[in-house]
């Protein structure tokens, strides 16, 4: 009975598997009966037109490469575009003798040693059957001269293409950024993101700032021409084509007139601005001092402006705002008195006697104040006008290292803003475990206390402290900083915002905020250390000025602006929002060796900020106001001695 | 005494199997010499490799489908050991990482999968034959995913594509519910939008241009429109062998490898090609019947799992060629130049020869 329910059982479910089977076997019929008809359809149903296709063969697939998307600022000023000019190109595996067609050549066109050796390097780089360009920007004249000889010169052609131009030079090159050569390192990152086919005919790729960070949307899709062609490779039919799609335009956050001013202002010193909208996070100018002309990359740099460029002592081509690392110095004061208000421990009417110096418990270092004989009777808000170091000495010690660091981490400190073009150093917020993991060695409570002041390990990039600023400025709200505004459409002028991003939510008492934003304020008036930049302001300014040092300065050693080399003064911080009732616009800048921020960098920022607000310059010359003199030696730190130097 | 051990050898080759196999060699050898652009070398090449199978094939045969079963288990665990030392320590070559360097010489884990699981999976059934229950079912597409998934990550979407279909067709033939099927078909067009949304861009793109080559005419487009070029230009008899002036004119890409096809079917036209899958199909019938004819559970899952994915070759690979499917890198078995894709295939064979001259010295026995 057992035995013969098995067998019905393995009966069963042989059964169960031949229908299985059959089911595959039909499928196979079906797809072998599918593959039947496809062949049927090509081999005889379309025979003919396979047949002549493959009899004349030759079909050849040429990229029509796209227009790449124009850069613009906030209000349309077009910052980067393109326009045609005529090129010469070579293809070596089609010449008969390179030297002698490259000699003849010469007659005919003018062709520069520059030209020759710009060649020799591609020539290098490409395969033999690439053309390649051996003169451009040809002249109607030049062109008309070749086109009539063109037949002596087998593989040289005259090729009509889009070359970038960046009109404005200089302006905001580190933010546009520019494009240059694909190299093979290009090659490499298109081909892991399959987009290798599409750059097929596309001979420049955004290397740096916008233009880098926004490639694939300037770049388009590219088109192709399937075209039947002669023994010589010649075009004769179009088979069939589909149009290339031009890459989006982009419009930046950047406003040019701004950037320009901001420029300008610097007159020849070096440094960084960074201009913000708070509310928005929206960059408005982003100067990095000295510029470069970027339209001397677009067609492969030579030699000599690379030399002069990359070896220049004021190092160009580093984007300050975003690479330059500085101690923030007195600038950092307002987020620890801020720290200091939100803990409790300096609420009014708590006010500290300033003997013009701080001494830590069981120590008799003294931590000296920038004014020797102290500021007699400070509290918080006079703390932040005057600069007053010794409060915020003792204010750090309170409060210690990990909760200043806790709190001021929500202004962006040692953190990247993303913003949204490559290249960002993240600063540094130093930390006991930051110490151990770097240096294997303790914290010790005197390096707390000159966080306090800015000194020390701390380090930020102009971009952050403008950050931190907006910060500020939008009550404790962090709007992701940007310089992309909106992604346009080439074609319908479709316009894509981009979102802006909240990263970072500090709720903070308004009482606080307004106690450090009164604080501020009188930083601009008269007897702040930035009264003059505040004269004659038809808006209220909040601000702080901040020395960066460069030398570190002996504990018994004074420290003398004019008797040290240029290159050793102080590096001089402004920062500032305005109106600051109702915060439009949020300053960083910083000038190299500038010494004093108040008269150094804040005039670059009130000038920004003139024609920000009231859309004018102010009057060209700034009154010499007796309290420029007074203040002039502002916070000349010695701290401790462990103040590193500035990096830059 | 020599003799009678070699006809003890030779006895369990199957003749039919054999003789369809030789004959698709012969073709194939003779399209890869002229897709070769006539290089001897190249066939000598691939003779050696077709020894090298056929040897594979008769040892595959003369062992007895237990012995096979015996090694299931700890063929699929090394396996799945040596993918997961690709996945940590692999050589990274092409942008993926497939290989393993043993110092010596660098092997593809993912081929010996293609075998190693439609095994293990036909073994695991045979063991759970009595109750099979839902559970079963689940832990067999564990055993699936496993390897299914580390050779995707790779990423090698074309083998694990192929090692998925050769243990999905071992599920399926141990009768896989139907409402199962269908459900989990739903399922997945279900959620189809939702994986959809989490791709990258850049791969968006990717999986467009593998549906629609047409999408990336200067990429794989090239390719489909010049192997279409060569078999519409074929005909019905074809432009005699030697003489397809698309294949030897370096139109067509890959042409002896995954693109061989396109070579064959210019010089031997539409008559060619159909005889060519009409040999296809005896070699998938003849394994079909074998496995209706197994014995028991192991052998004939294993069997009927064998002939399905040799199909799916054939069909994926002509597909691809013809411009009806996507274009995934698969050699059309039997025909296209390679050795790895040749050991495996006499391997098959031999165990289907295994399964169908064991069974009848069981039954006799």
């Amino acid at each position: 009975m057992g035995y013969s329910t098995e067998l019905k059982n393995h009966q069963n479910e042989q059964h169960k598997f031949r229908i299985r089977l059959l089911i595959l076997i039909l499928l196979v019929l079906a797809a072998f009966s599918a593959l039947a008809s496809r062949f049927y359809f090509l081999q005889v149903h379309r025979y003919d037109y396979y047949q002549t296709l493959a009899e004349n063969n030759r079909i050849s697939i040429v990229p029509i490469t796209p227009n790449r998307g124009l850069i613009s600022d906030r209000h349309g000023v077009i910052l980067a575009h393109n326009f045609f000019v005529y090129t010469l190109e070579i293809t070596p595996s089609k010449t008969d003798d390179l030297q002698d067609t490259i000699a003849d050549l010469s007659k005919i066109v003018e062709v520069s040693p520059t030209d020759l050796k710009r060649f020799k390097k591609l020539r290098a780089q490409s395969h033999t059957f690439e053309s390649i360009p051996i003169r451009t920007h040809l002249n109607e004249f030049e062109a008309a001269r070749f086109a009539v000889n063109r037949f002596r010169f087998p593989g040289v052609e005259l090729k009509s293409r889009l070359f970038r131009h960046y009109p404005y030079g200089t302006l905001a090159t580190h933010a546009i950024g520019y494009i240059s050569r694909i190299n093979e390192n290009d090659l490499k990152k298109l081909k892991e993101h399959s987009e290798l086919s599409n750059y097929k005919g596309t001979e420049h790729i955004g290397k740096a700032g916008v233009e880098q960070a926004y490639e694939q949307e300037l770049h388009g899709v590219t088109g192709f021409q399937q075209v039947e062609i002669d023994a010589d490779g010649r075009a004769v039919r179009v088979l069939s084509s589909a149009s290339p799609t031009s890459g989006n335009n982009i419009a930046l956050s950047i406003d040019a007139k701004l950037q320009e001013i901001a420029e300008q202002e610097f007159a020849g010193r070096r440094g960084a601005l960074v201009a913000i909208q708070p509310a928005t996070g929206e960059v408005l100018a982003m100067a990095s001092m000295p510029s470069f002309d970027a339209n001397l990359f677009v067609d492969g740099i030579d030699y000599d402006n690379w030399n002069l460029l990359n070896n220049s002592l004021d190092k160009p081509l580093i984007n300050r705002a975003l690479k330059g690392i500085y101690p923030p110095g007195s600038t950092f004061k307002p987020f620890v008195a801020l720290a200091g208000l939100e803990s409790g421990k300096r609420l009014p009417p708590y006010t500290i006697s300033d003997p013009g110096y701080f001494m830590l418990p069981n120590s008799r270092h003294r931590y000296r104040d920038w004014k020797p004989s102290g500021h007699g009777s400070v509290d918080i808000r006079k703390a932040i006008t005057v600069s007053c170091d010794t409060f915020f000495y003792g204010l750090a010690m309170e409060l210690g290292i990990d909760r200043l660091t806790d709190f001021v981490r929500h202004f962006g400190f040692g953190e990247k803003t993303n913003l949204d073009i490559q290249g960002e150093l993240s600063g540094l917020l130093p930390t006991p475990d930051w110490k151990k993991r770097r240096f294997k060695q303790p914290w010790y409570m005197g390096e707390t206390v000159i966080v306090g002041i800015g000194q020390g390990y701390t380090l930020v990039t102009p971009m952050q402290l403008a950050h931190a600023t907006a910060v500020l400025a939008n009550s404790g709200k962090a709007i992701q900083p940007h310089l992309v505004n909106a992604i346009i459409n080439a074609k319908t002028n479709a316009v894509k915002w981009l979102p802006h991003v909240v990263a970072d939510q500090l709720p903070i008492h308004p009482d606080n905020l307004a106690l450090v934003r009164q604080g501020m304020i009188d930083v601009t008036k008269p007897g702040g250390t930035a009264a003059s930049v505040g004269a004659n302001a038809s808006y209220n300014i909040a601000a702080k000025t901040g020395t960066a040092q460069v030398v570190g300065i002996k504990q018994n050693e004074k420290y003398n602006e004019h008797a040290i080399n240029e290159r050793h003064r102080d590096h001089a911080w402004f920062i500032a929002y305005a109106p600051a009732e109702d915060p439009k616009i949020a300053v960083a800048v910083i000038v190299e060796n500038g010494g004093h921020g108040g008269s150094a960098a804040g005039p670059i920022a009130r000038k920004v900020m003139d024609y920000y607000l009231l859309g004018k310059l102010p009057p060209v010359v700034i009154p010499e106001g007796a309290e420029l003199v007074v203040n002039a030696a502002e916070e000349t730190h010695d701290a401790t001695g462990l103040v590193e130097e500035a990096h830059d | 005494m020599i003799k009678k051990w070699f006809t003890q050898f030779i006895r369990h080759i199957d003749s039919v199997l054999l003789a369809t196999v030789l004959m698709i060699l012969v073709v194939a050898l003779m399209t890869l010499y002229s897709a070769s652009g006539q290089s001897m070398a190249k066939v000598n090449g691939q003779l050696m490799n077709i020894m090298v199978m056929v040897g594979v094939m008769l040892l595959a045969a003369n062992t007895q489908p237990q012995h096979i079963e015996r090694i299931a288990l700890p063929a699929y665990l090394f396996g799945l050991l040596l993918l997961v030392a690709v996945a940590l320590i692999g050589d990274v070559s092409h942008g993926a990482r497939r290989w393993l360097n043993l110092g010596v010489t660098k092997i593809q884990p993912s081929e010996l999968m293609k075998l190693a699981v439609p095994i293990m999976l036909s073994w695991y059934f045979s063991k759970r034959e009595a109750q099979l229950s839902s559970k079963d079912y689940a832990i067999a597409g564990l055993i699936l995913l496993a390897p299914v998934l580390l050779i995707a990550k790779q990423p090698d979407l074309g083998t694990a594509t192929l090692v998925f279909a050769s243990g999905f067709y071992v599920i399926f033939l141990a009768g896989l519910s139907w409402k199962f099927i269908f459900g989990s078909a739903v399922a997945f067009g279900a959620a189809l939008p939702v994986l959809w949304s989490m791709l990258h861009d850049y791969q968006r793109r990717r999986v467009e241009i593998l549906i629609d080559p047409s999408q990336d005419p200067l990429g794989a487009g090239y390719h489909i429109i010049q192997a279409t070029i060569a078999i519409g230009s074929g005909g019905t008899t074809g432009k005699g062998w030697l003489n397809g002036t698309q294949s030897q004119l370096d139109f067509v890409p890959e042409r002896t490898t995954d693109f061989i096809f396109a070579v064959f079917a210019e010089e031997f036209g539409l008559v060619g090609c159909c005889l060519l899958l009409v040999l296809f199909t005896i070699i998938i019938g003849r394994a079909f019947m074998i496995a209706s004819q197994a014995k028991n559970v192991f052998s004939r899952l294993l069997a009927g799992s064998i002939a399905a994915t040799f199909f799916t070759y054939c069909f994926v690979n002509m597909g691809m060629v013809s411009g009806i499917l996507p274009v995934v890198g698969i050699p059309l078995p039997l025909v296209s130049y390679g050795g790895t894709s040749l050991l495996t295939l006499g391997l098959s064979l031999g165990l289907l020869m295994s399964v169908h001259s064991h069974k009848r010295l069981v039954a006799t026995d």
